[in-house]
């Protein structure tokens, strides 16, 4: 059951951020972009993680997409313009590698325990009985260092943005 | 459940000064007025003089802190000293620079102090989570930085270049992240290093970890062949910006990248030496031959800093080869001598003022020894350092870079190097002979002319005193440099 699930979320995930970037009109590609989010949420729901799947849903779906519509909206992107003759190369090179590495991972799978590893972490994130509470208390303690680094980054991303777009800088000082 | 205790809060005090005095800087900056905002520099000058004291007296600790994610050891000491170092110099050039180019803003010294906390962030952390949010810091404060001379599109270019390339490699390196933690089940150096041991070394899951790990530093290092951003970049930033991230950046990705490869991967040496050797060549090759055909100076140092990242990638490669660690003594050698001789050079060329502009073309260095004849001959020592000839620090850089591949039986490495070090020389050598040899064709007023400033002097003499100090007698620095690798795991 959970594979099925998982096949159905991972699939539908696949071909939604293939048409991203595949489908003319931009306005599509976000659409299926927000596609995508959805059944990312859903992923996250059958690893049990509902707070991060909450999350997922408000900020990127909610807040992100939203923007990028108005931007794709406000800038009035042609369809034509976002193509290059590229591809042709690129697909000549990503389709060996892409087969190269599914032969890879589907013979190593079967050699090594790789598979039956991860497994084995999954009850143990079911033990918890809150799972938002226990994010909580993990990122407020053993990783309070790297979160107060991310809310570092978010402050020069913000103030880098209202740099960036300031009318006029200096200039006219002496 | 772990938490932290105050004594903590104690080893990272200089990150936390480095970052209050940013923010400082930042709230400062909008309420004072233009003739006081000298006071900024100071400020950042002062603080960077106490974090150095801090550091310097942390060399013979070695303590994990927050549970685990971060640690004070020599070797962090060692790259912080460096980072300190170059950003007081960085600071100490841009102000007669943003002068001359008309940018008046304190928050570039805000970027410049909160891009130095990302690095120190990025070569203390044992931790790969903590250590992307680093990079990530280090890199979105260099973004702007990039993107200040607004006037010029080149500039706008190239930070627009340099923030969706710098993005796109660090996805590859998230996912090759977390594929490693797939594979292994944990983000810490140790954790990985032990649960690799037990492994079977073709695993695929962690051939691939290890790949895009490699891929990701590797447009961070930029070494052949992720290296197409460099030379736009470092030719549309502010050449302050510039010399900040052709030194401080590079060595900062070297600082994580060693770490994780050594500490982390260690177990998969065997794997991941080829690997960087193909990348290695690649480097020297492309680095060397595309640096012969520049006519602008600061794509010429773009190339050069390249072809210096596959020097100092020797060292990891005979590291990876017999597993001494003296290879990865002579990357921080390499790295500490090539701060000194590409910020002197960046620093010239910044200096070297146009009509309004910077003099950037070979062509603005024609009689420059007529005209300025110390400017020349300082271009002359760093030129000649950065072709790696004796008696300067870039010999000595080198010397023991290509010492370490004998050491671990590649010979023949050192060969080609040594001979794409010769085709070099060409290439440095032809500024000093334009300086010297030719006659300035017209002394009117728009022919390129130094700006002195005592700012500048100061940043001239630092360089020009490390290349030649350290080119004559380097002992000291090889001892601290071994003393940071033998923090290593």
């Amino acid at each position: 059951m959970a594979y099925l699930f998982f096949g159905y979320f991972a699939g539908i995930i696949a071909i939604s951020s293939m048409l991203v970037v595949a489908l003319r009109n931009p306005v599509y590609s976000a659409l299926s972009l927000l596609v995508m989010f959805f059944h990312v949420a859903g992923l996250y729901i059958t690893l049990h993680a509902e707070f991060l799947a909450a999350v997922q849903l408000i900020v990127y779906a909610g807040a992100i997409l939203v923007l990028y519509l108005f931007v794709v909206m406000i800038l009035n992107v042609k369809e034509d313009d976002r193509y290059h003759s590229q591809w042709r190369i690129a697909a000549f090179i990503c389709v060996p590698l892409l087969i190269e590495s599914i032969v890879l991972l589907s013979g190593g799978s079967r050699a090594t325990t790789s598979g039956n590893r991860l497994l084995q972490t999954e009850p143990h994130g079911m033990v918890v009985p809150d799972n938002t509470l226990a994010i909580g208390q993990t990122l407020f303690s053993t990783y309070l260092f790297p979160f107060e680094v991310a809310s570092l980054v978010l402050l020069v991303a913000m103030i880098g943005a209202i740099v960036i777009a300031k009318r006029d800088i200096g200039g006219s000082e002496t | 459940m772990m938490t932290f205790s105050p004594a903590d809060l104690f080893l990272i005090l200089p990150e936390l000064l480095i970052v209050t005095a940013a923010c400082i800087i930042l709230v400062l900056d909008p309420v004072l007025r233009a003739s006081d905002k000298d006071g900024l520099v100071w400020l950042s000058l002062g603080t960077l003089a106490v974090c150095m004291g801090l550091t310097a007296s942390q060399m013979n600790t070695s303590a994990a802190i927050f549970s685990g994610l971060v640690v004070i050891d020599a070797y962090g000491a060692f790259w912080k000293l460096l980072f300190y170092f170059v950003t007081g110099l960085t600071i100490l050039l841009s102000h007669p620079y943003l002068k001359e180019e008309r940018l008046y803003f304190g928050e570039y010294y805000g970027f410049v102090l909160l891009a130095l906390s990302g690095m120190m962030v990025m070569v203390s952390s044992v931790d790969l989570l903590t250590l992307y949010l680093g990079t990530e810091l280090m890199s979105l404060s260099l973004y702007v930085m990039v993107g200040l001379k607004r006037s010029e599109p080149r500039s706008l270019e190239a930070s627009a270049k340099y923030f969706v390339l710098g993005a796109f490699s660090s996805g590859i390196l998230l996912y090759g992240i977390s594929l490693l933690y797939g594979a292994t089940g944990s983000t810490r150096l140790p954790e990985i290093a032990a649960a690799i041991s037990g492994r079977n070394l073709d695993d695929p899951l962690l051939l691939f970890a290890t790949i895009l790990l490699a891929v990701g530093f590797g447009f961070k290092l930029a070494v052949v062949p992720f290296h197409m951003w460099t030379p736009d970049v470092y030719q549309g930033a502010p050449t302050s910006v510039t010399a900040f991230m052709a030194v401080a950046a590079k060595a900062a990705s070297f600082g994580a990248f060693l770490r994780v490869f050594i500490e982390g991967l260690g177990g998969l040496k065997a794997n991941w030496s080829a690997m960087f050797l193909v990348l290695c060549l690649a480097t020297l090759i492309l680095g060397n031959i595309l640096a012969l055909v520049q006519t602008n100076v600061k794509r010429m140092l773009a190339y050069s800093s390249i072809a210096h990242a596959g020097y100092a990638l020797i060292g990891v490669v005979a590291t990876g080869h017999i597993g001494n660690s003296s290879g990865i003594a002579s990357v921080l050698l390499y790295l500490s001598l090539y701060a000194f001789m590409t910020f002197g050079a960046f620093a010239i060329v910044a200096m070297l003022r146009k009509g309004g502009i910077e003099g950037e073309d070979i062509d603005d260095f024609t009689g420059l020894a007529k005209r300025h004849p110390v400017a020349a001959l300082l271009m002359l020592i760093f030129m000649v350092s950065l072709a790696g000839i004796p008696p300067t620090a870039g010999f000595i850089g080198k010397l023991y870079v290509f010492m370490s591949a004998v050491e671990a039986g590649l010979p023949w490495l050192a060969a080609v190097a040594l001979i794409f070090a010769v085709i070099s020389a060409y290439y440095y050598l032809r500024l000093v002979m334009v300086m010297y040899m030719r006659e300035p064709s017209d002394l009117s007023s728009t022919s390129p002319r130094m700006v002195m400033s005592p700012a500048l002097s100061i940043v001239l003499a630092c360089a020009v005193a490390g290349v030649v100090i350290f080119g004559i007698y380097p002992n000291p620095l090889v001892n601290f440099a071994m003393q940071a690798v033998s923090a290593l795991k």
